[in-house]
């Protein structure tokens, strides 16, 4: 159960080695009542160093799963693995990937193995999470979506458009969750330095998984919402959308 | 029985989760409720004023019972009563004072149903002097895990493992009690005001050696030496002939809500700020010291029963109140210094000694002290402030109230109670199947 301090005691997380996730599970572990882990990934090896952290953090049950992102199939069985070991209070869903936007253009199926991983396969996560959250009556659905999702750039809306559809879809999935003691957590970070963008320069207003985790652990208790980080993206992103496409397409963003 | 979704949460509105709610009408419809219940379980709820997850049951099935509301009339020689578990203490107090009948013990609020008193084994301001409600308790009749239905009297293990039970030996139907005879519904009271939490601690021990009733409100605000100061009431029931302002019945017992706090409260109106000079403000107007000034029932006891739904004042993110006990008086002071520190506010404190414990496993109160205090839920480092708080209380040998728990860590519990193991054997025979359970029962692994 997640306590009235805001703390959860079980957590599945897919997509557990995402330098986002490794952090959240330790800003949870800190608290001293995370007493179950579930973490799925594609690399075994990886999510080694990420389970054995968390046991020096005193979480005294952390399993393994095996995650293959672009498979709804394995996606399904993750998450039931998940919820095979008792209730579970807060899923994370982490994974994603980046696609090189030159590359997708010229060859297309990049864009749909993106598309398969950031919309197909963490929506039906999130489905799915949705359904074994709301059969338990409590709980909390947290999606990593992307300021990228809020209006299309030049620069990167391949990967934009995924992660657009999978807003919309945990939108949406929030507000029809509204009274049911499940909420879901839409966060949209900015540029967040990860092994995921450590080959890009650093946008304006970037971020660290450290503050996204620690955005992810205050709005736990606040239902169903959607969390920009840092928060003033809000504020910078409710003028952009509204910046005319003859001046918006010039923006080197 | 017709159900419905609901989202429940305790009194202090944090950490809301969904159950399907029904109403039986009889024992014999909680019975087939209880035979019926899933595989996420089944918990009775009363009037919703445990502060914490205590009453809450995610994904299974809640039993509201404020439909088991007779009220038998009260056994002249005995002093019994005997009530549907979904009686209030208000319903209670408005069919018996006129007769001249008090309860035994009543918390803060009238607002709780007898069931969920006894799961709580509540305490009032008696308790230096008689005990929790437990020991007034001569007969409960209650549906066991298999739906059978029971009649225990204190011998019974069974009956003590579920006097503080919180829910989860059965469900209560029946609570006979036993009452105290009164000649009016107005106490004698004596106020003093104290001028540090010294003071307060002594001024508390002296009137418990004279009076039924004692409490202290005490200002965890206040600055330096000034923390803890309060204010003390004592009181005692007056006789018939003693209640001044003749004509009127001194017997009368109707009183009401007065307001209904909004249904929407920003959050941070009761801010520490605020709240401070509103603390210095009481203080001030309390009297140094008054002696048997003559004072409602109502108005004694339950003081914040004039302000229906006042938990709303919080405003969305809720609060917690945090209750302990502790045989040793210097816990209290370093609670409330560890809380100045974190800068954690209590912007309501209450301050009692505590008589023996009594027989249940799982009671409550110790003998010693006990401070109750309430904190907005969102103030930031709580978590930490209030384990390091947990951490004094477990090694004074005191303990945390479950009935109002909504954060202790489990392994914490566990230490704060060595009966729980002679209490969950005695659980466990009563409900094999571990259909009673609840968001408490779960995230404390009781």
């Amino acid at each position: 159960m997640i306590d009235a301090t805001g703390q959860p005691q079980s957590v599945l997380v897919l997509g557990a080695t995402s330098d986002i996730a490794a952090a959240t599970l330790v800003r949870f572990a800190a608290g001293g009542r995370l007493r179950r882990a579930v973490l799925a990934a594609r690399s075994a090896e990886a999510l080694d160093v990420t389970a054995t952290r968390l046991r020096t953090l005193n979480v005294r049950e952390v399993v393994q799963v095996p995650l293959e992102a672009s498979d709804p199939g394995s996606v399904e069985n993750a998450v039931e693995a998940g919820f095979a070991g008792g209730d579970v209070d807060v899923v994370l869903i982490a994974f994603g990937v980046l696609p090189d936007q030159q590359g997708a253009l010229a060859r297309p199926e990049l864009a749909v193995a993106a598309a398969q991983v950031n919309y197909v396969g963490a929506g039906v996560a999130a489905l799915h999470a949705a359904n074994a959250l709301r059969r338990q009556g409590h709980g909390v659905l947290v999606v990593l979506s992307s300021v990228a999702a809020e209006r299309p750039r030049r620069s990167n809306f391949v990967y934009g458009a995924t992660k657009a559809g999978l807003d919309a879809l945990c939108t949406g999935l929030g507000d029809e969750l509204h009274g049911t003691g499940v909420s879901v957590l839409v966060v949209r970070p900015g540029f967040v330095r990860t092994k995921l963008t450590a080959h890009l320069q650093p946008a304006p207003l970037a971020t660290s998984p450290e503050a996204v985790a620690e955005a992810i652990a205050r709005h736990l208790s606040a239902g169903s919402q959607t969390v920009w980080v840092p928060r003033t993206l809000r504020p910078v992103l409710s003028v952009l959308r509204h910046v005319p496409r003859s001046v918006f397409r010039r923006l080197e963003l | 029985m017709a159900e419905r979704e609901e989202l429940l949460t305790g009194w202090g509105r944090t950490a809301p989760t969904a159950a399907h709610v029904c109403r039986p009408h009889t024992a014999e419809e909680v019975a087939a409720a209880v035979v019926a219940a899933g595989p996420r379980g089944i918990l009775a709820r009363g009037l919703g004023r445990s502060y914490g997850d205590a009453a809450q049951n995610a994904g299974g099935s809640v039993l509201d019972l404020a439909r088991l509301d007779t009220i038998s009339s009260v056994d002249p020689v005995t002093a019994e009563v005997t009530c549907g578990a979904g009686v209030s203490i208000d319903a209670l107090l408005h069919r018996t004072v006129p007769f001249g009948w008090f309860v035994p013990v009543t918390p803060g609020t009238r607002q709780v149903t007898l069931g969920g008193a006894v799961a709580a084994d509540v305490h009032g301001k008696n308790h230096h002097r008689d005990g929790s409600l437990g020991a007034h308790v001569t007969r409960l009749e209650l549906v066991d895990g298999s739906g059978e239905r029971r009649t225990l009297t204190p011998a019974d293990p069974l009956f003590q493992a579920t006097v503080g039970g919180l829910g989860l030996t059965g469900v209560i139907t029946s609570v006979t009690v036993r009452m105290i005879a009164v000649g009016s519904a107005w106490l004698g009271v004596d106020t003093t005001r104290t001028a540090s939490l010294e003071d307060t601690m002594s001024t508390l021990a002296e009137c418990d050696g004279r009076s039924r009733y004692s409490v202290a409100w005490i200002d965890c605000l206040a600055r330096g030496g000034a923390l803890g100061r309060g204010v003390v009431t004592a009181g005692d029931h007056l006789g018939a002939g003693d209640v001044a302002g003749g004509g009127d019945n001194p017997l009368a017992f109707a009183p009401r809500a007065r307001a209904v706090a909004p249904r929407h409260v920003p959050a941070g109106v009761l801010g520490p700020r605020r709240m401070a000079l509103f603390n210095a403000a009481y203080h001030r107007a309390a009297p140094r010291h008054a002696v048997a000034v003559p004072t409602h029932a109502a108005a004694f006891f339950h003081p914040l029963d004039v302000l229906d739904r006042w938990n709303r004042l919080y405003g969305p993110g809720g609060f917690l109140q945090y209750q302990f006990a502790s045989p040793d008086p210097r816990v209290v002071r370093r609670v409330l210094e560890g809380f100045r520190s974190a800068r954690v506010p209590g912007l309501l404190a209450v301050l009692k000694r505590f008589g023996p414990a009594g027989a249940a496993p799982l009671s409550f109160p110790l003998a010693g002290w006990t401070l109750a205090v309430d904190v907005p839920a969102r103030t930031p480092g709580l978590a930490t402030a209030l384990d390091a708080a947990d951490r004094l209380v477990l090694d004074s040998g005191g303990r945390v109230y479950l009935a109002k728990d909504a954060r202790t860590a489990p392994e914490m519990v566990e230490a704060m109670y060595p009966r729980l193991p002679e209490w969950r054997e005695v659980r466990s025979a009563a409900d094999p199947r571990g259909v009673f359970t609840s968001d408490l029962a779960r995230r404390l692994r009781l």
